[in-house]
């Protein structure tokens, strides 16, 4: 597994969201979902972005080390949907444990599959990522399609794999007012986040409309253009719907 | 002796060692905030009373009053109060609150300039004397200017250099006053000057002779302004609200004679802090009441002002005095010198609201107490006004009792002292290696008249043989003008107080410095990396540049472009030192500008990185704006390759966050922004301004800036109050990288 060649949208050197302390965040390039509300639809497709190997990724990680270090952070890809690269990640992952940096996947389990091809390559990763931050959109199965082009069966199934793989996680989930807000999927959600093992935090990741403008600089029509970030008060009730406290 | 009952050591009891005495006497606290107290009533009637006069003094444009008749000395005034009965600690610059006092003897014509742009006018006979009879420094600087060097300055290719104003940057060692009472200090410069030459006059012992008379009558001034205030400080200090009584004193004779461009107070917290745990220990006082002495002194060090031109104002941005105070650090033998009362000088920003005096400087080191760094993001966070400086760094080379003059220059608190040097502007430097020495703005021949470049595409290799040539020009002239700056500030406007309060054998430092390095660096860069084509106007002098090409910038953590930036610095340094000092000074450089890097960027024609002529620099040795676009640890590293060790005089690297990018809850942001600190001090980044802020909260405080009397934001290397910036510089802060990250 020499010089794989990783697809990245882009690096972020202070991520300070996307796991825990300081962060060095890897934008990967391609995803599989069209998710409505999307901040980075400039990583969607798969051929597009800049050709690095793990080598180049791993320099420029190494030099802030002292950053990850003092702020318990390390380094975390997202995208993108980073699980379309594991050859990459395997790579890229196993020369950080070399150099003692904290591994971390932010993904939204799109392209988790059953198939042992997949099994086999992905538990290879698990071996060297220390935290999955898994995005659960929607527990409802239709509205996850519409929401994301795509069904959420094997996104809950990724998530009972970590969960019996005894991988750390945390599970993230966007609050979009009328569209991932309602009290009864919440509730379903909170219930199915229960049944899960090493859930070490459970977010809400409040709508913003921050990404709107790259959907318009890329030609695209923006689908939630009437829609406004949550108030805090619905913040606060689908905090107690997913049960955050319990997890922290 | 009695005052000094339950005092530890004896070094600092037989001759003058204030360090000794803090390292043999201080109590570490490595405890978190919980002991602080808020304000007490009286404190808060004497802060109401201050903010009723800043407000009063910005309705009235910037002055409330104004001395015209009486020139400011130890002496000169009659004792001024806020309220005489409530005040714990006392003492005004003038007999009047907020009334400015007037400083001639930097130059007469900056005086009289700065009373008429606010409706004052210096007394007739005043300005005579000063005119005909009693010279001043600016006449004497420029008796000795040569045409070469004024033209240099007029075309801004050396610029602020204090040659017409007060050159500060000296810090008496003001604890000596408490520690030793003023006649053991008289004492100890008689003995000095009984042993200072012996029939063997040459210039040097002559002037150290005369100096150290001037010192000594300082120091009985010094007794005579306490006196007058009823306090007999001859003695030492013998409870805490005495030792900060007798040190405000000592701070406050040197800034009633001196207009210093920054005045800074030193590294006073832990000293005090002795002896307020005494009284503590012994029941003489309670926390409420020693955190009442602190905000009374702090809100006295807030009070300082000083007469000085719109135009000044400009240059620095407001209207600074720099009381800056060094907070922490560690000692050479491992122990971080953190006390109580290094929490409850921060406090002060919580009793009092954040402000931008004095200027809270923390030295910060891997070592520090966790609970002490914790708070202190914590108030970063919450009123901006913290600048950080590496105390990993510095302390190997000045030790553990430094302190921060102005915004990053060490210096061994009353050991060294510096002749400030303004600095020099690189960009404009690269400019007249591609003009031949003719300046691109006023067409005239500034610099040395070479060969100009004439080809279509600028070539790297050419450039930087040109520029080399150009910077050991301008590394000669420059030093040179301020040789004899420091001659005639010596000769007119010495600064007696502040160095009868240093040791009498003293290393000086000759602080030159920086503008434009980024400027120049992306210059460079795009030369190599692109395709830059110069387009000159009818006198062949490039007024614009052509880039086709994309090309690294500094500010991304790309070696490419972060090489060249460090190589410019070792260059300069290394031709500013091939030029002797006056008084056998040391030379150092900083890369730090102020904000100064506007009036810098109008001064200077469009450049080959594509900043356009009159735009602003970036401040100190910050990226350009907007083009450090890999996050904010790409940008601080590429700063923290900038080695100090070339650049002791320090490097000013500006930071501005919005809250949420820090972390999503309160500790999350405190444990990053810690992070941010203990990972920039270990890759060796020297200073570090930190603001923490929405960009709508300034938006909003430029079109309502009644409603943000105390808006502090840190800009390179000090802090001021937003509202007192020109709007030309607001915007500049605005635009400023913003470090936000969804």
């Amino acid at each position: 597994m020499k010089n794989v060649i990783g697809r990245i949208h882009s690096t972020e050197s202070f991520g300070s969201v996307d796991g825990p302390g300081i962060r060095f965040v890897v934008f990967m390039q391609g995803c599989v979902l069209r998710c409505q509300y999307c901040h980075n639809p400039d990583t969607w497709k798969v051929n597009e972005g800049i050709e690095v190997t793990a080598d180049e990724i791993l320099s420029e990680a190494l030099s802030y080390k002292p950053f990850m270090d003092a702020s318990g952070g390390g380094l975390t890809v997202s995208g993108g949907e980073p699980l379309m690269q594991i050859p990459f990640l395997i790579e890229l992952f196993t020369k950080c444990k070399e150099q003692g940096i904290h591994t971390t996947i932010d993904t939204s389990g799109g392209v988790f599959s059953g198939e042992p091809h997949f099994i086999e390559r992905f538990e290879t990763l698990l071996q060297v990522t220390d935290l999955v931050l898994l995005d659960l959109k929607q527990i409802n199965n239709l509205k996850h399609q519409q929401l994301t082009g795509k069904t959420n069966d094997h996104i809950l199934q990724m998530a009972r794999f970590l969960s019996s793989h005894k991988q750390d996680m945390w599970i993230r989930h966007v609050l979009v007012p009328g569209i991932s807000d309602d009290e009864d999927d919440l509730q379903e959600l909170g219930d199915f986040i229960a049944t899960l093992k090493h859930v070490k935090k459970v977010e809400i990741l409040p709508y913003h409309t921050m990404g709107v403008y790259k959907w318009e600089k890329l030609g695209l029509v923006y689908p939630l253009q009437d829609v406004q970030p949550p108030s805090s008060e619905s913040i606060k009730q689908a905090e107690k719907y997913l049960r955050v406290e319990s997890y922290n | 002796m009695e005052k000094w009952k339950g005092f530890q050591g004896n070094v600092w009891k037989e001759e003058i060692d204030v360090r000794d005495f803090i390292l043999t006497n201080y109590s570490l606290y490595e405890g978190d905030e919980a002991f602080l107290e808020g304000p007490t009533e009286a404190t808060q009637f004497l802060w109401n009373q201050v903010m009723a006069l800043a407000k009063l003094e910005r309705e009235r444009g910037g002055v409330l009053d104004m001395d015209t008749r009486i020139v400011s000395t130890i002496t000169s005034h009659d004792p001024g109060y806020l309220d005489k009965d409530e005040e714990k600690i006392v003492g005004l610059q003038t007999d009047k609150p907020f009334k400015r006092s007037l400083q001639p003897f930097g130059g007469i014509r900056m005086a009289e300039v700065s009373a008429k742009a606010y409706g004052y006018e210096i007394d007739k006979e005043i300005s005579s004397i000063f005119r005909d009879w009693r010279k001043t420094h600016n006449q004497g600087v420029f008796d000795a200017y040569t045409d070469e060097m004024r033209k240099a300055r007029r075309s801004g290719i050396i610029t602020g250099l204090p040659d017409s104003y007060g050159r500060g940057r000296i810090i008496g060692d003001y604890r000596r006053v408490a520690l030793y009472g003023v006649d053991r200090l008289i004492a100890e410069k008689q003995k000095d000057l009984r042993n200072t030459g012996l029939r063997s006059m040459s210039d040097d012992v002559i002037r150290a002779r005369e100096e150290l008379n001037e010192q000594i009558r300082a120091l009985q001034d010094l007794k005579q302004m306490a006196q007058s205030y009823g306090f007999d400080i001859s003695e030492p200090a013998s409870t805490a609200q005495e030792a900060f009584q007798w040190l405000y004193f000592g701070y406050l004779a040197a800034i009633k004679e001196q207009n210093g461009a920054a005045m800074s107070l030193g590294r006073t917290s832990t000293f005090l802090d002795i002896y307020v745990e005494r009284d503590l220990n012994e029941g003489r006082i309670t926390e409420k009441e020693a955190q009442e002495i602190v905000d009374h002194f702090i809100i006295k060090l807030r009070m300082v002002q000083f007469a000085r031109t719109p135009e000044y104002n400009e240059l620095f941005s407001g209207d600074p005095t720099w009381v800056t105070e060094s907070i922490g650090g560690v000692s050479e033998d491992g122990r971080a010198l953190v006390t109580k009362n290094s929490f409850r000088f921060l406090h002060t920003l919580t009793n009092l609201g954040p402000a931008p005096e004095p200027n809270l400087t923390v030295l910060w080191s891997k070592r520090l107490p966790k609970a002490f760094k914790r708070y202190c993001a914590k108030m970063s966070i919450e009123s901006s006004a913290i600048q950080y400086e590496n105390d990993d760094i510095m302390r190997p080379e000045w030790g553990d009792d430094y302190g921060i003059a102005c915004c990053v220059s060490a210096m061994r608190i009353g050991k060294q002292m510096q002749f400030f040097g303004a600095r020099a502007n690189l960009a404009k430097t690269l400019l007249y290696a591609i003009n031949g020495g003719k300046d691109e703005k006023s067409k005239v021949q500034v610099g040395p008249n070479y060969e100009p470049i004439t080809s279509d595409v600028l070539d790297y290799d050419e450039v930087m043989e040109k520029y080399d040539q150009m910077m050991e020009w301008l590394a000669g002239l420059y030093l040179n003008t301020l040789n004899v700056i420091h001659y005639m500030h010596d000769k007119y406007s010495y600064e007696r107080l502040e160095m009868a309060l240093h040791d009498t054998e003293i290393l000086r430092t000759m602080a030159t410095g920086i503008a434009g390095l980024s400027v120049a660096a992306d210059s460079l860069s795009a030369i190599k990396y692109a395709v830059v084509t110069p387009i000159r106007d009818e006198n062949g002098i490039a007024v614009d540049f052509n880039i086709t090409g994309d090309f690294p910038k500094y500010g991304n953590n790309d070696d490419r472009v972060d090489r060249i930036a460090v190589d410019l610095v070792k260059r300069f340094m290394t031709k500013v030192k091939k030029h002797p000092a006056y008084r056998g000074a040391k030379h150092t450089t900083s890369v730090l500008t102020i904000t100064s890097n506007v009036v810098y960027g109008k001064k200077t024609g469009t450049t080959p990185d594509g900043r356009k002529a009159g735009e602003p620099f970036a401040p100190g040795a910050n990226p350009m704006h907007g083009r450090d676009t890999k996050g904010a640890l790409a940008s601080l590293s590429s700063v923290a390759k900038i080695p100090y060790s070339y650049s002791l005089d320090g490097i000013s690297n500006t930071f501005s966050i919005i809250p949420s990018a820090l972390g999503k809850s309160p500790e999350d942001q405190y444990q990053n922004l810690v992070g941010m600190l203990d990972g920039y001090v270990m890759k060796k980044g020297h200073h570090l301004n930190v603001n923490v802020f929405r960009r709508e909260t300034l938006l909003d405080a430029m079109e309502h800036p009644e409603q943000y009397p105390q808006l502090t934001i840190r800009v390179s290397g000090y802090a001021v109050n937003f509202i007192k910036l020109t709007r030309e510089q607001q915007l500049d802060v605005i635009h400023r990288t913003m470090h936000a990250m969804m």
